[in-house]
């Protein structure tokens, strides 16, 4: 029992983190149709950033708290946001008018960049490096079950992102011409929406998810790299569809079921290899039989 | 524009004939090396190539071999599949090297060696455990022990020293190195009447290992063997700390790394490894060795992979200077005839098999260093 329990935290926790990233995936493309590959080396960045902003921050406010960690959770949120909106500025928007295909095909570009430009030693070098402690830990023991700080953090830092992230787009001006952006650009363009802006604004907001992602996910796991984006980033576009692409709650219920499902999979002795591979089926499947996605709608393509 | 793509092919195909080089011409003899300098395992290619490279250079500053200097051209295969090959190929067919030394992780050894031996080109590797590495011909060989001994090693010292009776292994899928060791630690253990209460795997760079370690935790072991490499046992540690798992953990040479205390922190602490090598034990040769690396690498000390890279140059001149000659089938025939070679890494013969008969040595991390414990000998 003690054990099932344990397993349900250790997967909503990387749930939490996939549905963060799914999040980024999914606006995108409600707003531009296409699959914004190099979202997973976003959330990378977001890990670094705050791997180079932590010791600052520890100038000012020496002691581990939760100040120490939430400031270096916003600043992280900021830089990526900023390097979000400058990939689609660079290498989306001059691609706007051009076929999806070529714009799909550039976004991996964008992703092998940044990756192999991170992985020279110039930049952050190929070697996974130790992420600092932001926070002090604390575990707390029921039992057979463990859960730590970080875990709790996880958990409390997504469900606020989620109520903010559906704040701002239900209820804010910004958000509705996000919505009638997703809905009908053109139409949008006629209402006098200025399109460029709310897509910058869409990347920057996916952005700002996945860098808090990047966070949680090195404070849960201690070591970051440049290629921990490559998988995990993967795997969000695997939530993210699962969910039912371009639909928000759908990417953080496919988030949080990937993750209970990939960890449920890992405790089990002969399928602990093939938990990677889980997740690709699960797609598969989903492809198969509701292509749509668990909560997607079907929209027929007009030829 | 056919003219053109014509021009340019003739030039490439002049430039690639201009840049071939036939083995032994020359005024250098042309060694090759491929080691992982970047990447997951990057400290192991730093550490085996800063040992090879010293070993070339003290051997050129003593006259060189056969009259000749030895050129050491190093290639990176950035802990990647794929990559071996790639870098090996380039070094027989464009550079001409005469002999390869390298990997220190067996799936990349096993990647290159097939197209040393069908170049009949020698290959040694300095620290590949894994059997089937030499099994792919007679021009591959190694300097070090090999897993069925490491995994016999850590069995009896989980029997004998930490009395464990209930073990668990957790091995890393994606490494031929990992699979071996879990297979014959799994062997030993069973045999000495230990039971292993649970089974689970990893795919080597995956960063959440606590579904696993949950799993592991609920068979309750006295000890976990975990034989992967530094990157991976690091996080493992830390997760099995996390989830209040507080049994020792073991693992073999892969855990070998400053890396495993930076990443790992106090969650390392207490564990166990098995290795080829430690600069507190060893001879008059390797004390000097110590000394010369630390000169060397500002400081520096030297790691088991440093003292491997460093024997397996050592062997490599060693038998050119016993064939008279740098062709490949004739240094193939002394390198295998090498027996009591005086090593760093101690007195080493190579078996029937092309392994190194050697002993092994278990370190315990301590104060974040990794304290010598005892010696192993086959």
């Amino acid at each position: 029992m003690a054990e099932i329990l344990q397993q349900l935290v250790n997967g909503l926790a990387l749930g939490a983190i996939y549905a963060l990233i799914a999040l980024g995936y999914t606006m995108v493309y409600g707003v531009l149709r296409f699959i914004n590959f190099a979202h997973g080396d976003v959330f990378m960045l977001g890990a670094f950033a705050g791997y180079f902003f932590a010791p600052m921050v520890n100038r000012f406010l020496p002691a581990q708290s939760y100040l120490n960690g939430a400031i270096v959770l916003v600043f992280a949120m900021i830089v990526c946001a900023l390097i979000g909106m400058l990939i689609e500025f660079l290498a989306y928007r001059p691609l706007r008018n051009r076929p999806k295909l070529i714009v799909l095909i550039t976004a991996i570009g964008v992703s092998l960049f940044i990756e192999y430009t991170g992985q020279h030693r110039a930049v952050f070098g190929a070697a996974p490096r130790s992420f600092p402690e932001l926070i002090p830990t604390v575990t707390w023991k029921l039992g057979g079950f463990v859960i730590s700080t970080n875990q709790v953090i996880v958990f409390v830092t997504t469900v606020l992102l989620l109520v903010a992230l559906t704040f701002i787009v239900q209820k804010t001006k910004i958000g509705t011409a996000m919505r009638a952006v997703s809905f009908n650009e053109k139409a949008a363009t006629l209402m006098g929406i200025n399109v460029n802006f709310i897509i910058s604004f869409t990347f920057g907001l996916g952005s700002a998810l996945a860098a808090a992602a990047g966070i949680l996910f090195a404070m849960n796991y201690a070591s970051i790299d440049p290629l921990m984006g490559v998988q995990t980033g993967l795997k969000a576009f695997v939530a993210a569809v699962f969910g039912g692409i371009g639909n928000l709650p759908g990417a953080a219920l496919g988030g949080v079921l990937l993750g209970l499902i990939e960890t449920m999979a890992g405790g089990i002795p002969a399928i602990s290899p093939y938990r990677d591979g889980i997740a690709f089926a699960i797609l598969i499947l989903i492809l198969l039989f509701r292509p749509a996605g668990l909560l997607g709608k079907l929209q027929p393509e007009k030829v | 524009m056919t003219k053109r793509i014509q021009w340019l092919l003739a030039f490439l195909v002049a430039a690639v004939i201009a840049g071939c080089n036939k083995p032994g011409g020359g005024d250098t003899i042309k060694v090759g090396e491929y080691a992982s300098l970047t990447g997951k395992e990057a400290t192991f290619g730093v550490s085996s190539h800063e040992g090879t490279l010293m070993a070339i250079e003290e051997i050129n500053a003593a006259g060189g071999v056969l009259g000749k200097k030895l050129e050491l051209l190093t290639e990176d295969t950035q802990s990647k599949p794929g990559e071996p090959a790639t870098v090996v190929n380039k070094l027989i067919a464009r550079d001409g090297v005469v002999a390869v030394l390298g990997e220190v992780a067996s799936s990349r050894s096993l990647e290159a060696a097939p197209i040393c031996q069908q170049n009949k080109v020698p290959m040694i590797s300095p620290s590949s455990t894994n059997p089937k590495v030499t099994q792919v011909g007679d021009f591959i060989f190694r300097v070090c022990f090999i897993d069925p001994f490491q995994g016999t090693v850590m069995a009896n010292f989980a029997t004998k020293t930490l009395k464990a009776r209930k073990v668990a292994v957790f091995t890393d899928v994606k490494s031929d190195y990992s699979k071996g060791l879990a297979q014959f630690f799994k062997e030993s253990f069973t045999k000495s009447g230990g039971q292993i209460v649970s089974e689970l795997d990893f795919n080597g760079g995956d960063k959440d290992f606590k579904a696993q370690l949950t799993a592991i935790k609920g068979a309750n072991p006295d000890a976990i063997f975990v034989p992967g490499y530094y990157t991976d046992a690091a996080l493992i540690c830390i997760q099995a700390k996390q989830l209040g798992l507080n049994v020792p953990l073991m693992g073999g040479d892969g855990w070998e790394s400053e890396k495993l205390v930076e990443i790992g922190k106090d969650a390392v602490e207490g564990h166990y490894f098995s290795t080829h090598y430690h600069p507190d034990v060893g001879s008059e040769k390797s004390k000097k060795f110590v000394e010369n690396y630390k000169k060397r690498w500002n400081g520096k000390n030297p790691d088991a992979l440093a003292a491997c890279g460093y024997d397996s140059a050592l062997v490599l001149v060693d038998a050119m200077k016993r064939a008279g000659s740098s062709d490949g089938t004739k240094v193939r025939e002394a390198i295998a005839a090498t027996k009591d070679f005086d090593a760093v890494t101690g007195r080493l013969t190579i078996n029937e098999q092309r392994d190194a008969t050697k002993s092994a040595v278990i370190l315990q991390v301590k104060g974040g260093k990794f304290a010598y414990l005892e010696t192993v000998s086959p």
